[in-house]
């Protein structure tokens, strides 16, 4: 009985420690995208929030935002489907935090004669899981299109569904590669190759073995994002999107799934190309430094180590895609669709051609 | 009557790398990259990473001829040192000037004006009031630029305003307000 109780309080522990992770994280992207942009710009920034004089560089401001999304007018239009307009931002929001899942944050934690696997849910396809949840995230886009009563709306549910399909078949071609040459589907597995070592000396990162695979998975993962150099399904300033509609909490939580997935993108890439938790030379007792040395560490300290690689691989990732976000403009919708079918997705099949034959060899 | 439809396309012509895009990112990325890296160094270290200016605790350096908010020169004694000509009222192109003029009790003056409105809201700070004034009685130099009212008559600056302010200090930065008990709310 004890026992059924504990597995269910590791779970918790797991789960909650990814929605706290996910959500704090996303959270504060609205704060680092105006911070980063105004820095990237020679700006200031938003500063001017502050609780009792302080103002903590900002820091108020998404509070400030949050009560600001509450406080307006949830507003619905006549013609509008009642339900499916309530569920769309729900179905967004949770699918974009539902994709972390299965994303490893760590090795095995051994406690008190227990193995936790840094999982909050260990699944034997995490891959699959993930890119289903983030193509179900559309769902919720589209719904909000359709459901509006608004032809512009319509229409931007229509351009995000037709970018979520491009971008989605070269996203699955572009991993395939990484799957191949850590011969799993298990993100933990994925993650525990890439602690191998060439000549002992550099790590086997995917970044490393599958450089065009990173690149290809990154475009193609920020236009799943539906962020700015393919955000025409938004393109807030003109072409106006499926959102329109929406007003207050409603919105604002489409705004949270769009920093959500950009997480669970960086997430992802951390996990499938930058070594996952793993900490060069790193191992599961202590560091042994190519040249020999080894400096032995006690499990917790390991385990410590490889979660805070982690959280630094994932924000330094949400920091790049920043930065991509903050200096592309935006791909006309039939350049993004040329760029998906005609560029991803070729290069994406190549990718897994010259793969195969490298394994082979 | 026929038409003729001419299509117009502008095709820039582009490189293969342009159409290859990732090189063009990348050194798009460098740039940007570079900026934040410089810019957060600057924070960072104690400097200032930004070329903006934090109004209104931080205010822009103005040029000393820049014509702000005007301003009448008093005497010695406090008093006007306009004799009401009323050059500056017919030389206004924007006709925000209304002088009322009076008889005063010095012989050598003769006049002085017991009213002088400057209406803000139809001003367009052309100076011209400044250089026709034959007394040098208005100047436009008190480096005050926020100046804003709910009303149309509260744009309309009176005598008693205009006197009290004083000329810009350093850095063309103004050195009084005009005070907000003398501006009116309405029509007398």
């Amino acid at each position: 009985m004890t026992g059924t109780l504990a597995e269910l309080g590791i779970a918790f522990a797991k789960v909650g420690f990814i929605m706290g992770f996910v959500l704090n994280l996303g959270g504060l992207m609205t704060w680092v995208e105006r911070k980063q942009s105004a820095v990237m710009q020679d700006r200031v920034g938003a500063n001017r929030a502050s609780i009792f004089g302080l103002r903590l560089m900002g820091l108020f401001h998404p509070l400030a935002d949050a009560l600001k999304m509450l406080a307006k007018e949830d507003f619905m239009p006549a013609g509008a489907d009642r339900a499916l307009f309530l569920a769309a931002p729900f179905v967004s929001v949770f699918f974009a935090l539902a994709g972390f899942a299965t994303i490893p944050f760590g090795d095995v934690l051994r406690v008190g004669g227990r193995e936790i696997s840094l999982q909050a849910v260990p699944l034997n396809a995490g891959i699959l899981y993930v890119f289903a949840m983030l193509s179900m995230g559309v769902y919720g886009v589209m719904l909000a299109g359709w459901s509006s009563a608004s032809n512009y709306a319509l229409l931007g549910g229509q351009r995000a569904a037709a970018l979520m399909i491009s971008a989605e078949v070269a996203i699955g071609a572009s991993i395939m590669g990484v799957c191949m040459v850590y011969g799993s589907l298990d993100l933990q597995e994925i993650a525990r190759g890439q602690g191998a070592y060439w000549a002992g000396v550099v790590p086997k990162w995917g970044i490393l073995t599958q450089p065009l695979g990173l690149v290809l998975f990154l475009t193609a993962g920020i236009a799943s994002t539906k962020r700015t150099p393919f955000d025409f399904p938004e393109g807030e300033s003109e072409i106006i999107g499926y959102f329109i509609e929406y007003s207050g909490m409603k919105f604002g939580m489409f705004m949270m799934a769009d920093f959500v997935e950009t997480v669970v993108i960086a997430g992802m890439t951390t996990a499938l190309f930058l070594g996952g938790w793993q900490v060069p030379w790193l191992f599961a007792d202590g560091f042994h430094f190519p040249g020999g040395l080894v400096w032995t560490l006690p499990h917790l300290a390991v385990v410590l180590l490889q979660v805070g690689a982690f959280i630094f691989k994932v924000v330094a990732m949400c920091w790049f895609l920043m930065l991509i976000r903050w200096t592309l403009p935006r791909f006309r919708y039939d350049q993004a669709m040329r760029l998906g079918w005609l560029g991803l997705l070729p290069l994406a099949v190549l990718n897994i051609v010259i793969t195969a034959g490298i394994l082979l060899l | 009557m026929p038409t003729k439809t001419v299509l117009v396309t502008r095709q820039l012509p582009r490189s293969p790398r342009q159409r290859f895009y990732l090189v063009e990112v990348l050194i798009g990325l460098r740039v940007t990259a570079a900026h934040f890296f410089r810019n957060m160094s600057r924070w960072l270290t104690g400097g200032k990473g930004a070329i903006t200016y934090q109004w209104p605790e931080e205010r822009r350096p103005l040029a000393p001829r820049l014509r702000s908010l005007h301003r009448l020169v008093r005497r010695e004694d406090g008093s006007p040192r306009c004799v009401a000509c009323m050059m500056c009222e017919t030389v206004c192109p924007a006709h925000c000037i209304y002088i009322v003029a009076a008889e005063h009790p010095n012989p050598d003056i003769e006049k002085y004006p017991e009213r002088f409105d400057i209406d803000l809201g139809k001003c367009v700070f052309c100076g011209y009031c400044v250089e026709a004034c034959p007394e040098d009685a208005i100047r436009m130099d008190t480096g005050i630029l926020e100046f804003s009212a709910y009303s149309r008559e509260g744009m309309i600056y009176s005598k008693e305003i205009l006197l009290a302010l004083e000329p810009a200090g350093a850095e063309g930065l103004p050195t009084v307000t005009p005070p907000p008990s003398l501006i009116r709310k309405g029509l007398d």
